[in-house]
């Protein structure tokens, strides 16, 4: 995960007729991690998508060195599909190994189909897929919602390895995530 | 690991053609042979009525169990966040409606033209219409399959898209009826001809506008 890095420059972003924020920018190095904090409906999730590429910034242009990974809401496993069957999908396409499904305590759900999983076990398989993707950039939106203090602890463990390794992440999130480098950008300070 | 397009296909067919969610293919099949069973008993036994009209209820049979599996074509994918997924790995939306056409067809077509034999039978066709109706199938399902593709891109995501999707690939797909059917009225190879050729037309437009649908209904 060489030369992973993420840059934004004075990005806007509008939603419908609403400003949601301007002039944001930063950059991130190997191995650092960024918390974008902020109320409910202040685009946080509007920045990680236009960061992903899957929405056109109103102004600004981002820079991103190396495949971005993207966790939301949505698990993005097939929902009548066993969890350890849905994941074999993405390992086709990702080509990984081995996942730390004991790590994420997915070890004894794996034969339970994808829409028996509570919100936080779905939460968890969705990070074992993203993780999967051994990319250098990730994008959390969201990560800790439904999960319990564990899972949280876990969330905060798997980023720190990430940037161990060189990687970069940008974490959206209203709530405390302990984060490699203590970087927080606060999106109120840029709302229009 | 293998090539993300064929993983894709993979998962496709598997998915349409034994659903997971509501029955694969089996239902449209079900319905297309019920209507060719509930043909006779609407207009009477009559064999010669049944072999001239045959053969177009078929058709309209085929068009009408095309379009029952067009609400899971692309919708679930979009709810789900797969075609996000998707293009962070660098696979573009056309490519992955190529995929999904040609499963698509895979899950309706042939079992189509299988199930064609007993609805033949059912209608007292004779082996000649039989042969018309199953090369005219050929032709024309690949554009049937298009262009409910087509169609279940640019009406994912809407209220009511299911019942609009179906309204629209109806005035769509008169072409392909009308050269496909047609021609068991005229004979000769011209209106198959032309059925495969809009087929083609179909195959050839629909990927980039069911691509563009999935990518402009972003944001």
């Amino acid at each position: 995960m060489q030369g992973a890095s993420l840059k934004a420059t004075d990005l806007a972003c509008q939603r419908g007729e609403r400003l949601l924020f301007r002039g944001l920018s930063f950059a991130l190095a190997p191995g650092e991690a960024i918390q974008v904090a902020g109320a409910n409906g202040i685009g946080k999730s509007s920045l990680i998508r236009i960061i992903a590429g899957l929405l056109r910034p109103l102004a600004g242009t981002v820079e991103c060195g190396g495949t971005p990974a993207l966790l939301d809401e949505r698990p993005a496993l097939d929902p009548h599909l066993p969890l350890g069957n849905a994941l074999a999908f993405w390992q086709r396409i990702d080509g990984w190994d081995d996942l730390p499904l004991g790590l994420l305590g997915l070890k004894n759900l794996l034969d339970v189909p994808v829409r028996y999983l509570s919100t936080g076990q779905k939460k968890r398989a969705a990070l074992a897929r993203m993780v999967g993707q051994s990319a250098p950039v990730w994008l959390l939106d969201e990560p800790l919602n439904g999960l319990d203090r564990a899972a949280v602890a876990m969330v905060e463990t798997l980023v720190a390895q990430h940037c161990d390794s060189g990687g970069v992440a940008l974490v959206a999130s209203h709530q405390p995530i302990a984060l490699p480098g203590d970087h927080r950008i606060d999106l109120a300070e840029f709302t229009a | 690991m293998s090539h993300p397009l064929l993983a894709i296909l993979r998962r496709d067919i598997v998915l349409l053609l034994f659903g997971g969610r509501r029955g694969g293919a089996t239902l449209p099949l079900l319905f297309f042979l019920a209507v060719a069973m509930l043909f006779p008993f609407a207009v009477g036994p009559d064999p010669v009525l049944l072999a001239r009209t045959g053969g177009g209820v078929i058709w309209v049979a085929a068009l009408l169990a095309a379009i029952l599996p067009i609400d899971r074509l692309v919708e679930p994918d979009l709810d789900q966040g797969m075609f996000d997924q998707w293009a962070l790995r660098g696979i573009s939306e056309e490519a992955l409606m190529g995929v999904r056409i040609l499963a698509h067809w895979l899950s309706f077509g042939p079992p189509l033209m299988l199930a064609a034999l007993p609805a033949a039978a059912l209608l007292g066709l004779d082996g000649e219409k039989l042969r018309i109706v199953e090369i005219g199938l050929l032709a024309g399902t690949p554009g049937l399959a298009a262009l409910g593709v087509m169609v279940a891109a640019l009406t994912a995501g809407l209220r009511g898209g299911a019942a609009l999707g179906g309204l629209l690939v109806i005035p769509m797909a008169v072409p392909l009826l009308v050269f496909g059917a047609g021609s068991l009225a005229v004979g000769g190879t011209s209106g198959l001809a032309l059925c495969g050729a809009a087929s083609l037309v179909l195959l050839a437009i629909a990927p980039f506008a069911a691509g563009a649908a999935v990518r402009n209904g972003r944001g």
